[in-house]
Order: structure tokens, then C-alpha cells, then sequence
């Protein structure tokens, strides 16, 4: 019944999907709309057709800066939450200055990072990190500090160390928000490296856009767009699954499990 | 020959295990300062259950605290065993109102967290956990998580956690407050009989006259602004208590009297 339910459900999105695509495909071949103004889904589709290598080689190198930028970000992130909550002068010291960078429309540092890193694919690891970097602090921080202070009391009185408390009640405490945070920083380190890939660079979906601007190739441009889509998707989905197997107990996935509630023996 | 007089043993004087010195608490804030303690002296002999029972905001709970070690009176002192508190003593079993279980552990790793905390062996402790959750029939659960239980059952995995590491002092701040009435009653029971078996030293804050007057001992009844115990009661009931021992006069008499010296101080207030 269940299943049912689910199988129809991924029928209506294929189907809207669908209809969609034909209504576009349509109205372009209708209209007789220019394809540098908008080509109809066929073009974009048959630019995979035409170019399969040069459109991998760039996913794949904008899925490596994205992954190599939110990899260190979810490390470094992770690590001035910790020293922050733990270190009232980290908190006085560090907390207002990283507000201040966040606050800082942060593609605006872009070009800065190319000229200190070059135009390998060291700024675009860099920006990615930088944009993905604050959501994970900043969500790190509110799960780490926002430990019952009766458990806190509980753990002290039974001679808890700093190092148990840390691990065994803030840190399985904080991952929820933690993920809220990864879940923001995925999609914002694919901002990072398309951005970083717009300032410089010749490899890349962003340095791919740029080119295909040049040569008013739209349809380039879309399948670019079609690709950064999915990869933007299909990263999110992958953190959220790692959420899934990480927090089983956690309210928002317990769903089924949670329904039946045992009631008092 | 012996000497006619006969040489009386005489017990060596028990040591109480917690000793409340004078204990006086100030809060001080930009506001000004708040007196929450004044002047509370309190002992507990060993193997004995001592409620402290009051008014909401009579400084009960800053008085559990200061015997856990988590506070540090402003005057007088606390001591434990004999040892002035620097910080949390030795031994200590905790059981709040809330049963602050780990969502992410199983109700029996909830029960071993104390002793992880302690750095005890665990595999030599699993099956005592397990054989402590039987005694409060929540071993079919033991797999289980927290959010699977209900609240009556949530808290007897708390008292399970502070049991499993034999605890030579029991602090229960108001354990049964936040359940129903007859989750309480029943948890009540469970409680005496629990001291029965192992005559654990308990303080156990309440502010429920009945818990206090069924469970304990002696009773410390507090006032408030500023909090200072005003009578000790002892509670002279025979054990083991039943249910059926409140509706009787003796225990009605207590009471009774309980409810006078709260409404001569204010804190209960009849038509």
C-alpha cells in the first residue's frame, strides 16, 4: 500500500517533468524562439550527444573543487565550533570576526583569491571552502551549546571529564544541527567553485558558461546548468543520507518507528 | 576474677555521611543579591532517607546541588564522608525530574553511561545493568530507545542508571514530579521497597507532603525568601510502607502537621 503510494508519487514529478519539457520544446518550435535566447530541450540534450568527454572532464573537475572545498570546510568548521564553545577568549576573540567575514558579500574576495592562489584549482577550493565554511560553524556552535544543562549537571556530578562530555553527550547532541549546516555548505561550496571558476580557469561548468557566453552558446550554457542541477541535487541527497544512517534516533527521521510508541507497562 | 562491673560496648559514633554546616547561599548579580540559603544545618547518617521538602523557590534544589558539588555555599560548609566538597565527591547516584536520557543510546547503554563516565569496566557491568532493568521491568526494553518509552518508564531507566554504579549517596530532586499521579504512586512504592532492600542513603527533594512523609526517614521542611529549614520531622512509620498506610491515622497526623507549619508560614493559604 505504502509502496503504492511512493511509486505514484515518482510518477507525478516524472510526469510534470515531462509535460514540462514538451511544453517547452513546443513553444520554442512554435514561436520560433532564437537559440541563443532560450534552445529548446532537444538542443540542450544534444549537446551530451555531441560532447560527452568535454562535459564529464568539467563536471568532474567542479565535483573535485566542490567536494575537496566542503570537505575541509565541514573540518575547519568543525573544529573552530569546537574551540569556540570551549574557549571563552576564542569566543570573544574569533566568534565577532568570523560574523564580520560573513557578513562580507564573500564572491566579492574571488578575485583576491586568484591573486594569491593562482588559476589552478586552488582558489576555487579555497572559495568554495570560505562560502561553505560559516553555515557549518555557525550550526556546529548552536548544537554544541545547546546540551541540557540537567544532563550537563548529571555528567559533572558523576565525575564526567571534559573529553566524555565532549564526546559522548555534545557531540552526538550537536550533529543534528551539524547536518543542517552540511546541508546548507554542499550547496554552497558548488556556489564557491563555480564562482571561483567564473573569475579564472578554462576547466570547469563555471569556466564552461564563461566560454560558452563568449559564443553565444546557449545551449552549452544549459547542458552546464542541467549538469551543476543534478550535481547540486544528487550532493545534497548524499548528505542527507549520510544524516539518515548517522542520526537514526534523531525526531525528524524516526517517522514509522516513532508512531508506535510504547505505551506504559 | 573479672571485675564485677560489666564493660558496656558502646557503638563507636557513626560519622554522619553528609553534613550540612551552617550552609548559607548568596546570589549576587548587578540587580543586587538574593539570599537562597540561610543559615541550613542538616545531617545524614548513614542508611538513612531524608526528604527535603518546601515550597517552589525555597532554595531545595541549590541545596541538592551544594551536596553534589555542583554549587559552593557563600558560608558554613558541606561535607561528605568526613571531606570538606571541593567539587562533586565520590559515589554519587543522581536522579532529576527530567530523566535526561541520550536519544542516540539505547536504554541499557543509558544505563551504563554513568559508568562510563567512571571509566568502569562495562562488559563485567552488562549483565548487572541488565539484571537492575529486570528489577524494574524494563529488561525487554533494554534495546530499546528512550523515545520508545513512556515517562514512567523513562524514569525508572534513570534511577537504574544511578543505581548500576552502587551509589553511597542517592540525590533525588523531585524524581516523580513530572508524572502522573498514579505513574507516581507506583514508583513511590517501588522506591521504598528499593530502600528497603538496600538502605541506600537518599536525599530526596519533594514538595509533594505525602511522598515525603511515605518515603522518608526524617523530614527537612523548608521556607522561603529567605530558604531555611524550619522543623525536622522524624517520620516514625513502621516499614515496609504499603499504599493503603496513608489513608491511616498515623500517617494522616503527619501529615496534618505538615500542612500547619506551611500554612503558619504563609506558603498554604485556606479560606
Amino acid at each position: 500500500m505504502k509502496f503504492l503510494k511512493k511509486g505514484e508519487e515518482s510518477l507525478h514529478i516524472a510526469a510534470t517533468f515531462i509535460i514540462t519539457l514538451l511544453v517547452w520544446e513546443a513553444a520554442v518550435r512554435l514561436f520560433h524562439v532564437r537559440p541563443f535566447v532560450l534552445p529548446a530541450p532537444s538542443a540542450i540534450f544534444s549537446e551530451f550527444l555531441v560532447a560527452p568527454g568535454y562535459l564529464a572532464r568539467n563536471a568532474l573537475y567542479t565535483l573535485y573543487s566542490t567536494l575537496f572545498g566542503f570537505a575541509l570546510a565541514v573540518i575547519i568548521g568543525f573544529a573552530l565550533a569546537v574551540a569556540i564553545v570551549h574557549s571563552r577568549l576564542l569566543e570573544r576573540t574569533l566568534y565577532p570576526y568570523l560574523i564580520l567575514l560573513n557578513s562580507i558579500p564573500k564572491v566579492a574576495l574571488a578575485p583576491l583569491f586568484v591573486m594569491w592562489l593562482g588559476v589552478g584549482i586552488e582558489p576555487k577550493v579555497a572559495i568554495a571552502l570560505m562560502i561553505a565554511v560559516f553555515s557549518i560553524v555557525i550550526d556546529t556552535i548552536l548544537g554544541l551549546r545547546s546540551v541540557d544543562p540537567d544532563m550537563l549537571s548529571l555528567a559533572k556530578a558523576s565525575r564526567a571529564s571534559q573529553w566524555h562530555i565532549l564526546f559522548k553527550i555534545r557531540l552526538p547532541n550537536a550533529l543534528p544541527s551539524m547536518f543542517a549546516g552540511m546541508k546548507v555548505g554542499i550547496a554552497f561550496a558548488l556556489v564557491g567553485a563555480i564562482v571561483g571558476e567564473f573569475v579564472a580557469g578554462q576547466v570547469g561548468l563555471g569556466a564552461m558558461i564563461m566560454q560558452a557566453q563568449g559564443s553565444f552558446d546557449s545551449a552549452r550554457a544549459f547542458a552546464a546548468i542541467v549538469l551543476l542541477a543534478v550535481m547540486g541535487t544528487v550532493l545534497f541527497y548524499l548528505v542527507e543520507l549520510a544524516e539518515r544512517l548517522c542520526l537514526p534516533w534523531h525526531t525528524s527521521q524516526r517517522g514509522q518507528k516513532g508512531s508506535d510508541v510504547l505505551v506504559h507497562i | 576474677m573479672m571485675h564485677a562491673t560489666a564493660i558496656v560496648e558502646r557503638p563507636a559514633p557513626v560519622l554522619p555521611l553528609v553534613e550540612i554546616d551552617h550552609v548559607g547561599v548568596t546570589y549576587t548579580s548587578s540587580r543586587g543579591s538574593v539570599e537562597a540559603l540561610r543559615n541550613v544545618r542538616l545531617d545524614l547518617r548513614e542508611g538513612e532517607f531524608v526528604s527535603i521538602l518546601g515550597p517552589s523557590g525555597c532554595g531545595k534544589s541549590t541545596l541538592l546541588k551544594l551536596v553534589a558539588g555542583l554549587e559552593r555555599p557563600t558560608s558554613g560548609q558541606v561535607k561528605v564522608a568526613g571531606k570538606a566538597l571541593s567539587g562533586p565527591p565520590e559515589g554519587l547516584g543522581i536522579v532529576l525530574q527530567r530523566d535526561v536520557l541520550l536519544d542516540w543510546r539505547t536504554v541499557l547503554d543509558n544505563v551504563l553511561l554513568v559508568a562510563e563516565f567512571q571509566k568502569r569496566d562495562l562488559n563485567a557491568l552488562r549483565p548487572a545493568a541488565h539484571k537492575i532493568l529486570e528489577r524494574f521491568g524494563l529488561d525487554a526494553f533494554a534495546d530499546r530507545h528512550p523515545w520508545e518509552l513512556s515517562g514512567g518508564m523513562r524514569q525508572r531507566a534513570s534511577i537504574c542508571r544511578a543505581l548500576l554504579t552502587d551509589p553511597s549517596l542517592l540525590l533525588m530532586d523531585e524524581p516523580f514530579g513530572a508524572l502522573d499521579a498514579m505513574t507516581r504512586d507506583d514508583l513511590n512504592l517501588e522506591l521504598a521497597r528499593l530502600w528497603q532492600e538496600t538502605r541506600k542513603t537518599v536525599l530526596f527533594i519533594t514538595h509533594s507532603i505525602a511522598e515525603a512523609v511515605f518515603l522518608s526517614d526524617r523530614i527537612a521542611v523548608m521556607s522561603r525568601n529567605p530558604g531555611q529549614i524550619v522543623e525536622i520531622i522524624d517520620v516514625d512509620l513502621p516499614r515496609p510502607r504499603s499504599l493503603a498506610l496513608r489513608e491511616s491515622n498515623a500517617f494522616t497526623a503527619y501529615t496534618k502537621r505538615i500542612r500547619t507549619i506551611f500554612t503558619q508560614l504563609g506558603v498554604l493559604k485556606e479560606g
